[in-house]
Formats: C-alpha cells, sequence, structure tokens
C-alpha cells in the first residue's frame, strides 16, 4: 500500500488507538491535536515503541531510530505529519 | 586506601592505549585519556576546596565526559549523586539540596534551572569540563560537612514517605561487588560491555567498574537509545557486544520489536539481567535466539546491590512456568530467612531475605528511624539488612516470592506506592489517593490511582497523567485512574487496599 495518506485520517486513526489502548475512559474531546503525549505523561517508553509498532503496520512505513522520540511522536499533529512525509 | 577510582589508575598504567568507554558514534575513549578527563574534573574539584566525603551531584545525559566527571570526583576524594536529567526538577533539587552536595556537575543547558531551583544559593559556573559539561556550586558549598571518607557515591530510590531516599555505598561495598563480579564472570581486556542502565541505577556499578578493572571496554547506551529496540539490536551486533546486563523490560523489548533474526550474535557470551522477575516463556524465546550464550538471573535491592545470583540452565523446559529462582547467596555476602520475630526460618518456610556483609550499604543519608528499621546488629556484631522481600529457601537456593510492604518494582525501578499518592494530593482536585499495584501478564505489573475530588467535574485521565508527569519520574506515572465518589474504609477509617484490588 503505497498511496498517500490524509492527515486528518492519520489523526482520527492514532487518537482512536491511543484512546483505546492507553487512556481507556477518556473523553474522546479531551485529546486533542495538540495535546502532549510523550512530555504529557500519556505514552510511556513501552507505548511509545508500541505506537511505533502500530504506525510501522498500518501504514507500511519505517521509523528511524532517532525518529522514536518526542521530537516526532509528542502529539498527534507531529505524529501526522511524520507518516504523512513518510507516505509520500 | 583501595577505591573505585583506583581501578582506572592501574588499567591505566597497564593499558592506555586501549579503548576504554566508547559513545556510539563517536571514536573510542582510551584509558589514558578517560584518565585525563578526571583529573581535569579532580583538579578543578580541589581547587574548589572540595574535601574527601564531600558529596557532588551529576545531572548530565550519559557520555564518556560524563564517565570522566565521575572518576574525577571519586580521584578527588568525592561522591557522587547522580540525577536522571529528564526527572521532574523539583525531584532533582530535592536530592542535591538533602544530601547537601558541594558541587554539581551540569549540562551548561541546565545551569539556569539549577540556579532558579535555588535562589538563596547564588549557584555560579566554577570551570568548564570537556564534552560540554559545566562545574558549579552545589547549594551546600565547599562548607557543607563532610561524610565519611568512605562514600563513594548516593543512588536516590523511592521512598515510602513521599520522597526519595538516598542509599549510601562506600568504596569498599561497592568493591567488594565488583570482585565479586570479576569471580564469577572472569572479564577479559577484549571483553566488550554493555552500559544499558543509567547512572542513577545501581546496574551501571556492574558495567562502569567491573569493566574498567579488567581493561575492558564499555559502550554507553544513552537514555534515547535505551528504549529503541531496533537501534539497541545494531548496537549489540555491530558493537561486538560480548558483555550484555539489563532489565528483562529491556531484553522482552528487544524479543518483541526489535527484529533480533537479522544478525548472527557471534561477539555474545554472557547475558546478564537484574531488577524484576523475568518471565520464563520470555527467557525461553530469548534464549532460542542466544542459544550458545549463558544467562545470568543477578538480584538484590539497591541496598545491596547483587546478593544472590543463578545461572539459567541451558535447556528451559517446555512445560516449565515458574519464574526461575534468585539463587543462592554470592561469595561476598550471608543471607538468611527470617521470621517477623527474627527468628530463623527452617528451609522450605516463607520468611524475610536478610543480608550481611560485603555488600551491605552504609545506610540511608539522614535517615535514622529508617536505618534503624533497616538493620538489626546480631549479637556478634554483624549488620544485617532487612530487605523486606519475602523468600522460600531450598536447598541454598532462594525463590522469590513477594513484598513485605508497598513496594513495587515496574521497570525494574523501586516504586514505593505512597510515594505517588503523596505526588498526587499536591492536585488541587485530589481530596483523596489510594494508589495499588496489581500484575499485569504485559507489563509485570499494573499501578492503579483511586482518587476522590473536589469541585465540580472532574480532572480528566491527560490531565492527571500530566500532572504526574511534572510531579514524578516518568517510571511512577500511573497507568490508570479511577476517580470514585469515594474510597472504601477499614473499620479503623482507613483506607480499605484490599477492596480496592477488587476493583481493579
Amino acid at each position: 500500500m503505497n498511496a498517500s495518506v490524509n492527515s486528518s485520517d492519520v489523526k482520527q486513526t492514532v487518537k482512536s488507538y491511543l484512546l483505546k489502548e492507553f487512556l481507556p475512559g477518556e473523553n474522546p474531546d479531551e485529546l486533542t491535536d495538540t495535546t502532549p503525549l510523550v512530555t504529557g505523561g500519556v505514552l510511556d517508553s513501552l507505548a511509545t515503541v508500541k505506537l511505533v509498532a502500530f504506525l510501522e503496520e498500518r501504514y507500511g512505513i519505517e521509523f528511524e531510530p532517532h525518529e522514536i522520540s518526542s521530537d516526532y511522536l509528542d502529539t498527534l499533529d507531529t505524529i501526522a505529519d511524520v507518516v504523512t512525509t513518510k507516505k509520500v | 586506601m583501595r577505591t573505585l577510582y583506583s581501578l582506572l589508575a592501574e588499567a591505566q598504567a597497564a593499558f592506555p592505549d586501549r579503548p576504554a568507554v566508547v559513545d556510539p558514534g563517536g571514536p573510542p575513549v582510551s584509558y589514558r585519556e578517560l584518565d585525563r578527563l578526571a583529573e581535569q574534573a579532580s583538579t578543578h574539584l580541589e581547587r574548589i576546596g572540595l574535601k574527601p566525603g564531600h558529596r557532588v551531584g551529576i545531572m548530565a545525559h550519559k557520555s564518556v565526559h560524563t564517565v570522566g566527571a565521575i572518576f574525577g570526583i571519586l580521584r578527588a576524594g568525592g561522591a557522587y549523586v547522580p540525577v536522571d536529567p529528564t526527572a521532574p526538577l523539583a525531584r532533582i533539587a530535592y536530592i542535591f539540596g538533602d544530601c547537601a552536595v558541594s558541587a554539581i556537575v551540569t549540562e551548561q543547558r541546565f545551569v539556569e534551572p539549577l540556579q532558579a531551583a535555588f535562589p538563596d544559593a547564588h549557584l555560579r559556573v566554577l570551570a568548564p569540563l570537556d564534552g560540554g559539561l559545566v562545574l558549579i556550586d552545589g547549594p551546600a558549598g565547599v562548607q557543607a560537612p563532610a561524610s565519611e571518607n568512605s562514600l563513594a557515591y548516593i543512588l536516590y530510590t523511592s521512598g515510602s514517605t513521599g520522597k526519595p531516599k538516598g542509599v549510601m555505598i562506600s568504596h569498599n561495598v561497592a568493591l567488594s561487588f565488583v570482585d565479586w563480579g570479576s569471580e564469577v564472570f572472569q572479564p577479559e581486556p577484549a571483553d566488550i560491555f554493555s552500559n544499558h542502565s543509567p547512572f542513577h541505577f545501581d546496574l551501571s556499578i556492574f558495567d562502569l567498574y567491573v569493566s574498567i578493572k579488567h581493561g575492558a571496554s564499555v559502550v554507553l547506551i544513552g537514555d534515547e537509545l535505551g528504549k529503541q529496540p531496533i537501534g539497541l539490536v545494531d548496537l549489540i551486533a555491530h558493537h561486538r557486544i560480548t558483555i550484555w546486563y539489563s532489565t528483562p523490560s529491556i531484553l522482552r523489548l528487544l524479543l518483541e520489536f526489535g527484529k533480533m533474526e537479522r544478525f548472527p550474535y557471534p561477539a555474545l557470551r554472557k547475558v546478564l539481567f537484574a531488577g524484576e522477575v523475568f518471565p520464563v516463556k520470555h527467557l525461553r524465546e530469548l534464549k532460542r535466539i542466544w542459544p550458545t550464550q549463558r544467562f545470568f538471573n543477578l538480584y538484590g535491592p539497591t541496598e545491596t546491590n547483587v546478593c544472590t545470583y543463578l545461572e539459567i540452565p541451558p535447556a528451559i523446559p517446555e512445560e516449565q512456568t515458574e519464574p526461575f529462582p534468585i539463587g543462592a547467596a554470592c561469595s561476598h555476602c550471608q543471607t538468611a530467612v527470617m521470621d517477623s520475630d527474627g527468628k530463623p526460618v527452617p528451609p522450605g518456610g516463607e520468611g524475610e531475605l536478610w543480608v550481611a556483609g560485603g555488600p551491605v550499604m552504609l545506610g540511608y543519608w539522614n535517615l535514622p528511624e529508617q536505618n534503624q528499621r533497616a538493620f538489626y546488629w546480631d549479637p556478634e556484631g554483624t549488620k544485617w539488612y532487612r530487605t523486606g522481600d519475602v523468600v522460600v529457601e531450598e536447598g541454598g537456593i532462594y525463590l522469590f516470592r513477594g513484598r513485605r510492604d508497598r513496594m513495587v518494582k515496574r521497570r525494574s525501578y523501586r516504586v514505593e506506592l505512597g510515594e505517588i499518592e503523596s505526588a498526587l494530593y499536591k492536585h488541587p482536585r485530589v481530596s483523596e489517593a489510594a494508589v495499588i499495584a496489581t500484575p499485569d501478564e504485559e507489563s509485570g505489573v499494573l499501578i492503579t490511582a483511586f482518587l476522590t475530588c473536589n469541585g465540580d467535574g472532574r480532572p480528566s485521565l491527560i490531565e492527571l497523567k500530566r500532572f504526574s508527569a511534572e510531579n514524578l519520574p516518568k517510571y511512577m506515572i500511573p497507568d490508570r485512574f479511577s476517580i470514585q465518589p469515594q474510597l472504601p474504609k477499614t473499620s479503623t477509617d482507613k483506607i480499605d487496599y484490599q477492596r480496592l484490588k477488587q476493583l481493579v
């Protein structure tokens, strides 16, 4: 699957994944595109690795080791950026 | 006096040009160069008047220069106090204030936050060190009272009263462990050790000092790479690591996400793990990938570093599900199983593990009551440390059964549930907090915080996670929050933790 993806679709998919996996019971409105995930304590190191595995499988992309950091994964906005860039 | 610094001095004399420390991506640093870095730091420390027994904080990311600074502090006779530079600043400031550090080795970017954390102390930059590090004043200055000359380092661990507590380790205690490591693992100058553990965690003592004692090399794994399974597997293969030491959590991460089958590992000889139980099914899987390597389970709290160990047998039966024992007492210590009255428990019975001899800490920094509870002096004058771990002994081998108190291990870090509760009580909306830990197949332990809140509405989970991240180290952030109208109470009106466990 090499087709490019739409940023808002990525955000919606990742948001559902995060709510289900790491924030069960949370009001979806609380998780916005700019909610800090890594620096805000929502994703710990194991959760971050799981998120990367999910993104790699879902979108058929690969992360470089340096990209597995809060610089790239801290918000739904930055996650959508990195995924859409890799899918181009 | 033989000290941890003596290990570097001796190796430097014997192998000046051999690589001592490797920072991936950079050139190896020789023993001669490492000793030069140590001399640079110790010269500055001596110049400001540091005396043996003074404490020096370290707030810096892992690098060859940080290792040089550690040896420099030891060379000057000081004791180092390493902290996690990514931990909340309030926690770091508490630690440096608590043990009254005379100076701090840090990075330029942390100088301002440290100055702001101690507004009355007027911390100045005293000297630049190599590698972007600087030496600054500590809040206590060099007027601080010196502790015992023998103090080598203080590692802070989670404390049940809501504040971290400092475990004081002397040179003799650390060296008894290092010498035991030599005896059991017989390293050679050609060995290449991994250093996955951060310096504020006691696994790093083995990596740094056992490798350097033998003129071997140690490859530093920084915080960021340390959590990247693919990068870690690459590092083990490409740096030809021969002795790996980490927590089981990290080895599980490599298994699950590291794509380990990509490489052969001809160099790797020994795999050591410690800090928590390694579920047998994962260990069995790892041994399938690394069939010729020898595996060792090391056990011990920070207060004793390693005090028992077990070599995992070459084959693990398919039907085995019980975790391996923590093993037999190491040669540098004595162990005993005692009941709650301090009487020996016969073999096969459950009791608390007590440890005496070489590896036992000097004590907790400035906590006389906790020291009173932690130690027992027998009539012969032997000092025993009560680990709080419940074990069963069978034929000289100990099986771990659990804890006597509210401490749990999470990602191999010690977590006092009371410390999490203390942090949550600081939230303006939280009226009551009760934190419990329950076993979890995937992560080992699941931490749930039950809260009652005041005011209208309720704080969101994201808000509670963010607040926790600001007030606690990452490994203490609860996995789950559950806001209740009220918490269940016992007949004496205390929080009923047993009933809360049923709610998870």
